[in-house]
């Protein structure tokens, strides 16, 4: 057959895509599995890390279930969901749905005798999502440890909160103004801001914002004060 | 032609040993500079990524060459692509299923590894006109000529921007109660291109024959 024709050219195009879609369909199926595992996997340490706690990747699992004495489905108005699974939750799927549709994962654990409860977050930064974890103390007033994450925000600007110093700097801050008002006082809720050009060390409620970064900062402490608000209600009344 | 030629005949290891010193892909012909500057923060994504760029380059080099008879001349770059990107999502997956960590810092840059002009210069340049046994080596050689340059240049970056190599910490603590501070400019991308710079210059003053008159 003529290699220049165009009924050549045609048939090898599509035979040479044929195979390398099967290929790699193939491929993709049977390693998929082991993907998901590695997510899981980060997830877990993930959300041990706000604890200070560092695990071996082969026993993670054990290390989670030993710390994490408890998974809940929190619902908007305060109550829990016993029927949904709350590590499987995905919250970019979940604050799409209506507001009293949603379910909010919250991990409670256990340390040194102390309750420590984990609020996971999400939310959109400049490029694109953001995510973390943020711990919180007994009281679920102080902030005791954060994880932060990102997918694509801007390398060496945006991109540096996920590292260790920017998660550090939001423990010991507060999410109350005041502690004695409770969580569903209207304006006692604060959240904690990202400030950009920094702030005093004995703000309780900012940490100082990275240069450069200023919209991912912002997105950041936008998350963490809209996925924290859903938790008000169930900590008032636990 | 190749019936006589021996495997490792003179001019097959030429193949082999000329992209690593006087036909080297980044120093002298300047290609997939880009990754090279991305990745040689550290030791270990700089390792990785040569791996992965030995796979998919001799691989497509030989797939190309075995089907040079069969490409139609005129979709011939498209062919190219097609081959190189199935093999490049190939190493993704695989790094995702196995070197988790090292696969979120490489992150875009395995999948770059399709627009590398080092693959499909050599898969125009070389596997299309040539067997698959010389692609081999080409491959080979050309891939590891790249590797070359990437784990000295992250061994510099690492060593001096973090005091560390391959994650181990090797500068010693009473260096940094002397005063000693790590150079943080190395870990930013303009340090690469100065040591990259700085192995060219040393290369050719070297190997006297580079010097373009």
């Amino acid at each position: 057959m003529d290699r220049n024709s165009n009924a050549y050219t045609f048939i090898f195009a599509v035979t040479l895509v044929v195979v390398v879609a099967a290929l790699l369909a193939y491929t993709s199926t049977s390693l998929k599995p082991m993907q998901d595992n590695n997510v899981r996997n980060e997830k877990m340490q993930n959300i041990l890390t706000t604890l200070n706690i560092q695990s071996e990747k082969s026993a993670i699992e054990s290390t989670f279930n030993q710390y994490i004495k408890q998974q809940l489905s929190v619902k908007i108005d305060g109550s829990v969901d016993t029927e949904t699974n709350a590590f499987t939750i995905d919250l970019k799927k979940e604050l799409k749905k209506p507001l009293n549709e949603q379910r909010f994962p919250l991990y409670i654990a256990e340390k040194d005798g102390k309750t420590f409860y984990i609020v996971p977050l999400f939310g959109a930064g400049l490029w694109d999502s953001i995510w973390g974890y943020i711990a919180l103390g007994e009281d679920k007033n102080t902030i005791i440890g954060a994880v932060f994450d990102h997918k694509a925000e801007t390398p060496g600007l945006g991109a540096e909160i996920n590292q260790k110093w920017f998660g550090d700097m939001f423990i010991g801050k507060k999410i109350l103004k005041d502690a004695n008002l409770g969580f569903t006082t209207e304006g006692n809720f604060v959240s904690v801001a990202v400030v950009k050009g920094g702030t005093p060390d004995d703000n309780l409620h900012g940490v100082d914002g990275i240069s450069g970064g200023t919209i991912t900062g912002d997105a950041l402490a936008r998350m963490v004060h809209e996925r924290m608000s859903n938790y008000l209600p169930y900590f008032q009344n636990n | 032609m190749s019936d006589k030629e021996g495997l490792f005949s003179k001019k097959n290891l030429k193949l082999l040993k000329d992209p690593l010193d006087d036909n080297n892909p980044i120093s002298i012909q300047v290609l997939g500079i880009c990754s090279a500057l991305a990745i040689t923060v550290k030791l270990e994504p700089a390792i990785v990524m040569s791996i992965s760029v030995l796979f998919v380059l001799t691989a497509s080099n030989v797939l190309v060459s075995l089907l040079r008879n069969m490409i139609p001349n005129r979709i011939r770059i498209i062919v190219q692509l097609v081959i190189v990107a199935a093999l490049v999502i190939l190493v993704d997956q695989v790094l995702k299923a196995y070197s988790y960590e090292v696969s979120k810092q490489l992150s875009v840059f395995v999948g770059l590894i399709i627009t590398n002009c080092i693959i499909m210069g050599r898969l125009e340049a070389f596997a299309l006109g040539n067997s698959p046994w010389k692609a081999f080596l080409d491959g080979i050689g050309n891939s590891a000529g790249y590797g070359i340059i990437l784990i000295i240049v992250a061994f510099f970056r690492e060593l001096l921007g973090s005091g560390k190599l391959y994650g181990r910490q090797i500068i010693p603590q009473s260096f940094y109660d002397f005063g000693y501070q790590n150079n943080g400019l190395m870990l930013l991308a303009p340090m690469a291109l100065i040591v990259v710079g700085v192995l060219i210059w040393v290369q050719r003053s070297r190997n006297r024959k580079l010097i373009e008159k």
